[in-house]
């Protein structure tokens, strides 16, 4: 019952959030679809004849979903982590903790608002990159469930970033030193069998692998690993991080003295 | 049942490696309907306890409740019943003023309230300014947001931390006019200021905060009463006896010394005319909740530096 409530209570603070970044939309959506294209144009010119991952998948056509998830992964942690950190620094977050929103509709709120970023992010970039390459839709109820899950993990991670760093160079640190590197190093341009053992195991401890492999298994049907697996270990670590974020937003941490 | 009702209120924290004890065992409460100024110097509380109140801040042990609603295990009826301007001018840039409201009101689950918003705006002089961003406003319209956006759920409990500090006289006198008639519709309101000849004119009752503490708390009238009732006032460019200025308030060229009667009144002039010194513009007036304020923070600052001679003796 609560939840229930905590859901009709999130909605102002989710549109707030949604019209914070729509307002700035050239910034947080237009520009990551650009930025998207461009690693297609130039990563696909260089590779289109030099590699093939799939049978009968050409390199472009490999590499347009994990853009995707890429870029929705992305801006989805982009979306609640500088919300916040913003919020804090100008002290206008004092406006949201004066109210009577419980943690669970704060929780709800931000990460619901980063998942629509990267949904519309994800989806900009596939609207444009789709006519250099269609990929195919074997199996699309994957595309749906990890697209979700993604944009809720890194909502949620963002989120524990926001509320973690005091300054933006220590959020920029968080976004550059982890979840940029997570994201590149997760097969959005290769597939982790073409590594060497030891980086292929790496890989496999990070989630971001199993995100876009999931994802990409719903347009080839066809992927490194079981889209089980990839699903459980996805499931697994979104509860984990809300677990924390949910934590944190409790116990007040950095935002209740 | 209190609008507000501290029982016990205290709370520390670290700062740069040691305990800060920043408030000290604070009750008292503020009945409904009531206009209460809570005055202390700078560092002396007030904030904290308003952060406490509000659910921005934890105390460290005690109870804070706003209506009978504890602000900890009922926070949600808590702060639906509070309306909070914060000292510090914030805003949100990315909104209009009237999207600001819209969105503040929502949070309480409001929804659109624009005719309350817009009878907000116009009290507050902010109508003409309703479809501006936030970014665009001066200062002071800035402030005249913050406390539009403290009272647009209608709470019965408004706590202003400062809300003049910086402004000018047309945007004091739009607030305190607003105030006081929401005061007299039955809000209790929580003040505090700097500005002592605002408290002494708007509130029924006056707390004082010294190092945590509360130092005083009564009615206005009875403070005012309980000081000495006389103040002699004067202007001098020379240096006052010895037995004078341990006991006189100096500001610049003006002095003021307190008396209690006539008979006071007169050995103050006998000390200044056998000392020689030259005085002009001298007259006699009431002392004013300045003085009372001085008064009390010297009296428990002589002896706090007492206590702690002997401690380190």
């Amino acid at each position: 019952m609560s939840w229930l409530r905590d859901i009709r209570a999130c909605v102002p603070l989710f549109k707030k959030e949604v019209l914070r970044f729509w307002k700035v939309s050239f910034q947080t959506v237009a520009a990551p679809v650009l930025t998207a294209v461009l690693y297609l144009l130039i990563f696909g010119h260089v590779l289109q004849d030099h590699v093939q991952v799939f049978k009968d998948v050409g390199y472009t056509r490999f590499l347009i979903p994990g853009l995707v998830m890429m870029s929705l992964l992305q801006n989805a942690f982009a979306n609640s982590s500088s919300s916040l950190i913003q919020s804090k620094i100008t002290g206008n977050l004092v406006f949201v903790l004066l109210t009577p929103l419980s943690h669970r509709a704060w929780f709800l709120a931000y990460v619901g608002a980063s998942l629509v970023r990267g949904l519309a992010v994800g989806g900009g970039v596939m609207a444009v990159t789709i006519w250099f390459a269609p990929p195919g839709l074997a199996e699309p109820w994957w595309i749906l469930i990890f697209a979700v899950l993604g944009g809720v993990l890194l909502g949620a991670l963002g989120l524990i970033a926001g509320l973690w760093a005091d300054k933006f160079d220590q959020m920029a640190a968080f976004q550059n030193f982890i979840i940029v590197p997570m994201t590149f190093l997760s097969g959005v341009f290769y597939s982790v069998h073409s590594l060497p053992a030891f980086w292929q195991g790496l890989s496999h401890l990070n989630p971001f692998f199993y995100l876009i492999d999931g994802f990409r298994r719903g347009f080839f049907g066809v992927s490194d690993v079981s889209p089980w697996l990839s699903l459980g270990v996805v499931s697994t670590a979104a509860l984990g991080v809300a677990a924390i974020a949910l934590h944190l937003l409790r116990t007040g941490y950095k935002i209740r003295s | 049942m209190s609008a507000v009702s501290f029982r016990h209120v205290t709370k520390s924290f670290q700062s740069a490696g040691r305990t800060v004890q920043a408030l000290q065992g604070v009750s008292f409460d503020i009945a409904e309907g009531e206009f209460f100024g809570l005055l202390g110097p700078n560092g002396a509380g007030k904030t904290t306890l308003i952060s406490i109140l509000a659910g921005l801040s934890r105390a460290s042990s005690g109870q804070v409740a706003v209506q009978g609603h504890d602000v900890v295990s009922d926070y949600a009826a808590a702060r639906r019943a509070l309306g909070v301007v914060p000292q510090e001018l914030v805003f949100d840039p990315f909104f209009s003023v009237r999207e600001t409201l819209r969105i503040q009101s929502a949070y309480f689950g409001l929804g659109r309230k624009d005719d309350w918003i817009d009878e907000l705006l116009s009290h507050l002089g902010l109508s003409d300014k309703a479809d501006a961003n936030m970014r665009q406003l001066s200062g002071g319209m800035k402030r005249r947001v913050l406390v539009a956006q403290a009272l647009v759920h209608r709470p019965p409990v408004i706590v202003l931390d400062e809300p003049t500090a910086g402004v000018d006289v047309e945007l004091r006198q739009t607030l305190w006019q607003f105030i006081a008639r929401l005061n007299k519709q039955g809000h209790a309101v929580l003040l505090t200021t700097h500005y002592l000849e605002e408290a002494e004119a708007l509130c029924h009752r006056i707390g004082m905060l010294k190092q945590g503490q509360l130092v005083a708390l009564d009615k206005t009238s009875a403070l005012l009463a309980g000081t000495a009732s006389t103040m002699l006032r004067f202007k001098t460019d020379d240096a006052l006896p010895t037995a004078l200025a341990s006991r006189a308030r100096i500001t610049g060229r003006i002095v003021q010394v307190a008396a209690q009667d006539a008979a006071d009144v007169e050995a103050t002039l006998t000390l200044l005319r056998v000392a020689g010194t030259r005085i002009e513009d001298l007259e006699l007036g009431r002392a004013d909740l300045e003085d009372v304020f001085i008064n009390i923070m010297q009296g428990r600052s002589a002896r706090a530096d007492h206590a702690a001679t002997e401690v380190s003796a």
